[in-house]
């Protein structure tokens, strides 16, 4: 049996004795897709940004492939292949589309050049990169002044321009329109089957949830609650109770930010 | 050996309760308005001027000279709190570099206040009565105000702090420094307690100005000399805590008191004068300080850079076809020297020079977001290279690269420090690097000719006309603007914008940002280099003034005036600088005042500068139908 992907174990944090994040462990398989979902607060950004490196665990491991990657500084998770997009997107403001691909691009020479003109070098594969999420016609439009959603495509073509072997995405979503949704799960799943991407995302809308990940684990107040397919974690009362308060999870729409 | 040192820790100790007066009213100001004010360095300089008035008023005595030192305190308490309600307060949501700025119009209006009022003279204080003898401790004689300042600093700080502690007002105070949208929820009157905590940081800065006088007398160097001391005391002791003020003022005065203590030390032979390496003793402990706790000794690591998105501006490729008017320009500066005579000549090679030197620092300032209030530096380093170079026999070809090679070692020495830093701990730190070059510089009089500098400096007989030197001028500094400008649109400016607008998402698709300022602050740095090499051999002479806080100052106004984040704003605003100081210079001695009303008014008015500014009025008439 091969490692898993992503393998946490055990990784904890606390700011000033809040327990953010305790104890949690999970795996992600190559071409898997795992939603972690919890209420507001609950410590799945925290949870990323320990995995992505944004933040160093109090204890714990990060595997990756099996390597332990704890405490690596993002650009380093990055040149091992993981990618990953922010809840608060992060773009370049001053730049554009297309610009903000070129500088992921740019990333993988070690030296950035003096001389030589960055813009046209690689437009051809910024096309590509920006047909794949639907953003072709506006590549040259500036990012301050994207949509909310249209951003959060953005930061997905930025994070896939590299084929990571592991995909972090936080709230992938938020900002889009029920049926948007559904089409950039669609292509982060068939991606995900066909390049045999990992992923790991959060998310507050139940249909995207259980209409495209592959399992689901739950988390509240720092602690992982529950684990298993859509189906068990839908069904589990625990999960109801806590997660929920009571209310039946398929009239949950939306929700969080 | 013991006694003598047992000495200068006392009298460091003397000097830390002056020190740490003047950085806990910056601390003060800077917990509650969050605005780090360039202008405390001036209220302390004014706190002695009124201080010596004062005394000729009242004549000497007791009253004399508490009272003048109590008078004066709060004399500049109210000058604080004018300065507030009439400028401050129209910055507190302004980006940290424009605050800084503004508040260092402020320094310059008030230099030239002081001019006007007591004229160019040090001017002797008096001496507190019946404190001029000295005591004797294991045979050595120390100054009795020197121990009664010793214990007046922490008796200051004691009040303020139960000031703070014990009264609802410094309740409330501490709240806003806590969480200032939570104090504006609580109906705290906001607008009246940041007047209010101005006055008290400004009255404390003129209480030390005023205590400061029987050791030093009144003088125009006061003020800088002093803030660049404060800044390194905030740097070490970590922005914003009360505490570390302290123990940093200490620890930088008692290491200063220990060098002048140890005087000349023979070492295999030569001769060290430890006493007049002060100043590299206080860069030491800084940079260890930075390396081990780059946040200060009792600061917290800052939270995540806040960059308005609304501060960002694009940067478009620009347009190949739309270039002819460079050309124009190209054509018009060949021809100048057949066109106009020997003093336009010399000024249009000034305003090359500094074009340069203005461009290198946009690019780090602008693309790279990294405020330098030291960028002189550069300028200077280059310079004096170049110039010693020449004085030990090596020709012109040899001195420039020298000069810039120079400056990029300088570069790559106090860039890697600043690269650790954002924000204003970073304008700080560069701050300081420039002061200490220039401390340097006027200090090893065996090199650098010490305050007189060097001079005749000329360039070889080819280029000894003003036109010739002229052409080489606008060959080497103009291929050096062309190369920073093309940087820009090259990966390198790319990877720095990244840096400079989400540094989060930069480091997470790869960037290592620190590295990349790093290599911009070295290219930043040779480039200024060579305008200083250039500067050198232009003028013929130089002197340390070519590394003093204005100078830096002079670059920053540039970029400001012409347009941070533009392509040409930098070298538009250095043809407006240059030109109008050459103007006003012959028509006022009171330059200083109008370039700091100048750059009050552009911070607070246009701060996009000439270039941002009409850029916006076209795009608004493009986007009207
Ligand atoms: N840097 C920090 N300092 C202090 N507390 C923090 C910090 N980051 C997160 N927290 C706290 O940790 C807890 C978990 O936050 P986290 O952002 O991980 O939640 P989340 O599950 O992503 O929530 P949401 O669905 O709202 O995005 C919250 O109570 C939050 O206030
Ligand atoms: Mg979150």
């Amino acid at each position: 049996m091969t490692a898993p992907v992503l393998a946490v174990e055990e990784i904890g944090k606390s700011f000033k004795g809040f327990r953010a994040v305790e104890r949690a462990s999970f795996t992600v398989d190559a071409g898997e897709l795992l939603a972690l979902i919890g209420p507001n607060g609950a410590g799945k950004t925290t949870t990323f940004n320990m995995i992505n490196g944004q933040l160093l665990p109090d204890h714990g491991h990060v595997r990756l492939g099996g390597e332990d990657v704890t405490g690596w500084p993002p650009r380093a998770l990055w040149r091992a292949g993981v990618a990953r997009t922010f809840q608060i997107t992060q773009t370049f403001a001053s730049m554009s589309v297309a610009e903000n691909l070129l500088v992921a691009i740019l990333s993988r020479q070690k030296s950035a050049g003096l001389l030589a003109a960055a813009g046209n070098a690689h437009a051809d594969e910024v096309q590509t990169r920006l047909a794949e999420v639907g953003m072709a016609h506006a590549a040259d439009t500036l990012c301050s002044v994207l949509a909310y959603g249209d951003l959060k495509r953005v930061e997905l073509a930025i994070a896939l321009v590299d084929d990571p072997r592991l995909l972090l995405m936080d709230e992938p979503t938020a900002g889009m329109a029920a049926r948007e949704r559904g089409a950039l799960m669609r292509l982060v799943a068939e991606r995900a089957r066909q390049r045999r991407t990992a992923v790991l995302f959060t998310e507050h809308d139940m249909d995207v949830v259980f209409g495209h990940a592959d399992r689901v684990v739950v988390m509240n107040r720092g602690r992982l609650i529950a684990e298993g397919t859509p189906e068990e974690v839908r069904a589990s009362p625990i999960v109801r109770e806590i997660y929920l308060g009571g209310e039946a999870i398929s009239a949950v729409g939306g929700g969080g930010i | 050996m013991i006694a003598s040192f047992l000495i200068q820790t006392l009298n460091g100790l003397a000097s830390a309760s002056l020190l740490f007066l003047v950085a806990l009213g910056l601390t003060l100001i800077f917990g509650v308005t969050r605005v780090v004010n360039f202008a405390h360095g001036s209220f302390f300089m004014l706190g002695a001027y009124m201080a010596v008035s004062f005394h000729e008023l009242v004549g000497g005595g007791l009253l004399g000279f508490w009272g003048g030192a109590v008078i004066a305190a709060l004399a500049v308490g109210v000058v604080g709190a004018l300065i507030e309600i009439t400028i401050l307060r129209r910055i507190y949501r302004a980006p940290e570099l424009l605050q800084l700025i503004t508040t260092f119009g402020v320094v310059l209006v008030l230099k030239d206040v002081v001019l006007y009022t007591w004229g160019p003279e040090d001017i002797l204080g008096p001496r507190a009565p019946g404190l001029a003898g000295a005591m004797w401790i294991f045979g050595k004689p120390i100054p009795q105000y020197d121990l009664l300042l010793l214990v007046l600093g922490p008796l200051v700080g004691l009040v303020v702090w139960l000031l703070l502690t014990r009264t609802d007002w410094g309740t409330r105070v501490r709240a806003a420094t806590e969480d200032r949208d939570m104090a504006a929820a609580l109906g705290i009157n906001q607008a009246l307690m940041f007047t209010g905590v101005f006055a008290l940081g400004a009255l404390l800065a003129g209480l030390a100005g005023a205590l400061a006088l029987p050791r030093e007398p009144a003088n125009h160097n006061m003020d800088l000399t002093i803030i660049a001391d404060v800044f390194v005391v905030t740097v070490v002791g970590g922005l914003g805590s009360l505490p570390g003020a302290y123990v940093a003022a200490v620890i930088i005065s008692v290491v200063k008191a220990w060098c002048i203590g140890i005087g000349d030390v023979r070492l295999f032979g030569t001769v060290f004068s430890f006493s007049k390496l002060t100043l590299v003793a206080e860069f030491i402990v800084m940079a260890i300080v930075l390396i081990i706790r780059p946040w200060g000794l009792f600061g917290t690591p800052q939270a995540a850079q806040r960059v308005a998105a609304a501060s960002i501006l694009p940067m478009p490729v620009p347009d190949m076809k739309r270039w002819w008017p460079l050309g124009l320009l190209m054509l018009a500066l060949v021809a100048l020297p057949l066109i106009v005579d020997r003093f336009t000549v010399v000024l249009v090679t000034d305003i090359i020079i500094f074009a340069l030197f203005a461009a290198s620092l946009g690019l780090i300032m602008g693309i790279g977001g990294m405020a330098s209030f030291g960028h002189a530096a550069y300028f200077g380093a280059g310079a004096y290279a170049a110039a010693v170079a020449f004085k030990a026999g090596a020709s012109f070809v040899v001195a420039i690269p020298t000069g810039v090679a120079f400056a990029a070692a300088l570069a790559v020495l106090f860039g890697w420090f600043c690269v650790r830093l954002s924000g204003v701990s970073l304008a700080m730190l560069t701050l300081a690097f420039a002061q200490i070059t220039w401390a340097i510089a006027f200090q090893w009089d065996s090199v650098t000719g010490g305050s007189n500098g060097l001079v005749g400096i000329w360039p070889p007989e080819l280029l000894s006309s003003k036109s010739a030197y002229y052409f080489a001028t606008l060959l080497l500094a103009g291929a050096a603007i062309l190369l920073i400008w093309r940087s820009v649109h090259a990966p390198l400016g790319f990877l720095l914008r990244a840096g400079r607008d989400s540094r989060i998402r930069a480091e997470a698709v790869g960037i290592d940002v620190r590295i990349v300022q790093w290599r911009a602050i070295i290219l930043a740095g040779s480039a200024a280099g060579l305008a200083g090499a250039l500067y050198v051999f232009s003028k013929g002479s130089l002197s340390p003034d070519l590394l003093s806080i204005p100078r830096s100052v002079d670059a920053l106004a540039m970029v400001l005036i012409g347009g941070v984040q533009t392509l040409v704003g930098p070298v538009v605003g250095a043809v407006v600088f240059i030109t109008l100081q050459d103007w006003i210079v012959r028509a006022t001695p009171y330059w200083h005042a109008v370039l700091g009303i100048t750059l009050i008014l552009i911070t607070i008015i246009f701060p996009q500068g000439i270039v941002g500014t009409l850029r916006q009025w076209r795009q608004r008439r493009e986007s009207a139908p």
